[in-house]
């Protein structure tokens, strides 16, 4: 059913309001800022995106090794008429969640679950999306006990070889080696206000500023924001949100990415498999900044000759 | 007087002498000792057979951190060391190999850019020439000061890993006292078979953060080298005596026998 006319124009103008105090809003967001925005209670979550996005998503619990991790969440979604495996990370949206989620903090057996949809959507040729949303990886015994070391390392390994198209959005936190364990992709993008380090802004400050209250120092010192992230060209663009936040519409953020989803996948579905590792590789393997070494494109060419899958 | 050196374990005094005959294991109470990179290549390469590659790499100042170079710079010169490891070729017991050593002592064994640049470098060295790569591990985590780079280094060590197990070309881990964060979770626990000095203190989180979260005292031998044997997270606990022999049985034996 099409809105009224007058509806639809008044849309128009608010969408326009926005636009117009989107970018002076943005440029005064200090890093600190949008580490708190990132954080807010009420941002909405992997969870949310996928309901706004998906005409349809069903579930899929558990990593068949040891548990469901309610901290990870994975499934399957009908986004515009194609089947797409969603993997996030979940906080919850209230105490009671936040609590069972463990505020977004995954144990092994959720980075595990993770691998399992990713390899699952590999062997159905089906894309994959990843929401990235979390203060880190959990510092627990039990997560100690099961190897989080291992259960990261191997999604960082697996995910590098895995063959169909890989999405990534750091819609809120991206917490260190906790996000990176869903993080590696062919498309990075990060949303307005998120942020993504490799140890929490309070961390930077009281191991290296030995002083843990010089945390807004810290954040930018770290370069942790999206327009950072952007001119290192670790993320390839940028999802706005509205000016207040994605809290205040999240349906404004989620149009974006599932455009963002739909253009992408039209373009990364149609590449070779082969060509996909290829080039995903080939970005992670770019990324350092160092002097003196040759270089290593023909040396990387010539290790892809000698490999099973990508010769 | 014989120049003397105490344990930092068991604190008795053994002469320099013995520590060096001993490969830095205490005599005493056999803790082992962290090892500078030159000590441990002597220690597992033959005689004049290590040739080292990638030295001249030097860490830029990717998120332009005030001090960040004068740290570099004053590591350099306490260390001898240009970076956190020494990558290079070398026989051991006449087998070909490619070694990477990294060294807590250069900024505690950080990842940065470089370190990640190398590790990855050995690891295609190895792809290509056919040879088994080892790496023995000592590292704190990610380099902190390279920000989002550091963290990025985790993923191209582990696709490196990723392509090398492509080619079919073992890939050997030595994880040595303290290895933890970032190089745990990356290309350390990716091993064909990972292997542990007796007593390494080997975790993703630190040991003060997991008590910080749980708020209590970890428990005696959490997250140590036997801990790790027990949950099932390294092959054999291997002391530093036995571990050149050990490394080269390791490169015959996973050569392929089945088609010969």
């Amino acid at each position: 059913m099409t809105k009224p006319v007058e509806l639809q124009l008044k849309d128009s103008v608010d969408l326009l309001e926005r636009m117009a105090t989107l970018e002076p809003v943005a440029n005064e967001r200090s890093s600190w800022d949008c580490v708190m925005l990132s954080r807010q209670q009420g941002r909405p979550g992997a969870a949310t995106y996928i309901s706004l996005i998906c005409d349809e998503f069903f579930e899929l619990h558990g990593d068949r090794t040891y548990g469901d991790d309610r901290a990870m969440i994975t499934g399957i979604g009908m986004i515009g008429g194609k089947a797409v495996t969603f993997i996030g990370n979940r906080k919850g949206t209230n105490l009671r969640e936040n609590i069972t989620c463990n505020y977004g903090m995954s144990n092994p057996e959720g980075y595990r679950k993770a691998l399992r949809a990713a390899r699952q959507a590999e062997k159905f040729s089906r894309p994959i999306v990843c929401f990235i949303d979390t203060p880190g990886a959990y510092p627990g015994l039990g997560a100690e006990e099961r190897g989080i070391g291992e259960a990261i390392a191997r999604n960082l390994k697996e995910f590098a070889m895995i063959k169909v198209p890989i999405l990534v959005f750091i819609i809120g936190e991206g917490g260190s080696g906790g996000a990176l364990g869903i993080g590696v992709g062919d498309k990075l993008y990060m949303l307005e206000n998120a942020v993504y380090s490799v140890i929490t802004p309070e961390g930077f400050a009281s191991i290296l500023l030995r002083d843990p209250s010089r945390a807004k120092e810290a954040a930018q010192a770290m370069k942790m924001t999206a327009k950072d992230l952007k001119r290192f060209n670790i993320i390839h663009d940028i999802i706005k949100e509205v000016p207040e936040g994605a809290h205040k519409d999240p349906s404004f953020t989620a149009n974006i990415i599932k455009k963002t989803i739909l253009r992408d996948l039209a373009i990364l579905c149609a590449k070779p498999p082969k060509n996909l590792v290829r080039y995903r590789i080939r970005k992670i393997r770019g990324i350092g900044d160092f002097e003196g070494t040759e270089s290593w494109w023909n040396t990387l060419l010539e290790v892809f000759g000698r490999t099973q899958d990508l010769r | 007087m014989e120049a003397t050196r105490a344990c930092p374990a068991c604190h008795q005094q053994s002469p320099v002498a013995t520590w060096e005959h001993s490969l830095m294991v205490c005599p005493h109470c056999g803790h082992h000792d962290r090892l500078e990179a030159a000590l441990r290549i002597a220690q597992i390469a033959d005689p004049g057979s290590f040739r080292e590659f990638g030295a001249d790499l030097r860490s830029r100042n990717p998120i332009d951190l005030a001090g960040y170079d004068e740290k570099l710079m004053q590591h350099r010169k306490q260390s001898s060391m240009n970076e956190a490891v020494v990558t290079g070729n070398c026989t051991i017991e006449g087998e070909l190999a490619v070694v990477a050593v990294m060294s807590f002592d250069f900024m505690g064994g950080s990842m940065g850019s470089v370190v990640g640049e190398k590790i990855t470098q050995a690891m295609f060295e190895g792809a290509l020439e056919k040879k088994a790569v080892i790496i023995f591990t000592a590292s704190g985590g990610a380099r902190m000061q390279e920000g989002i780079f550091s963290l990025m280094q985790m993923a191209k060590s582990a696709s490196a890993a990723a392509l090398l197990e492509q080619t079919v070309v073992p890939l050997f881990i030595v994880l040595t006292h303290p290895t933890t964060g970032g190089v745990t979770a990356s290309f350390a626990m990716l091993g064909d078979v990972i292997l542990a000095e007796p007593g390494a203190l080997i975790g993703f989180a630190g040991p003060r953060v997991i008590e910080g979260t749980i708020g209590q005292q970890l428990p005696e031998g959490f997250q140590t080298a036997e801990f790790q044997l027990e949950k099932g997270f390294v092959d054999a606990i291997v002391s530093r005596d036995r571990l050149r022999s050990t490394l080269a049985f390791l490169i015959r034996t996973h050569k392929g026998t089945c088609h010969d």
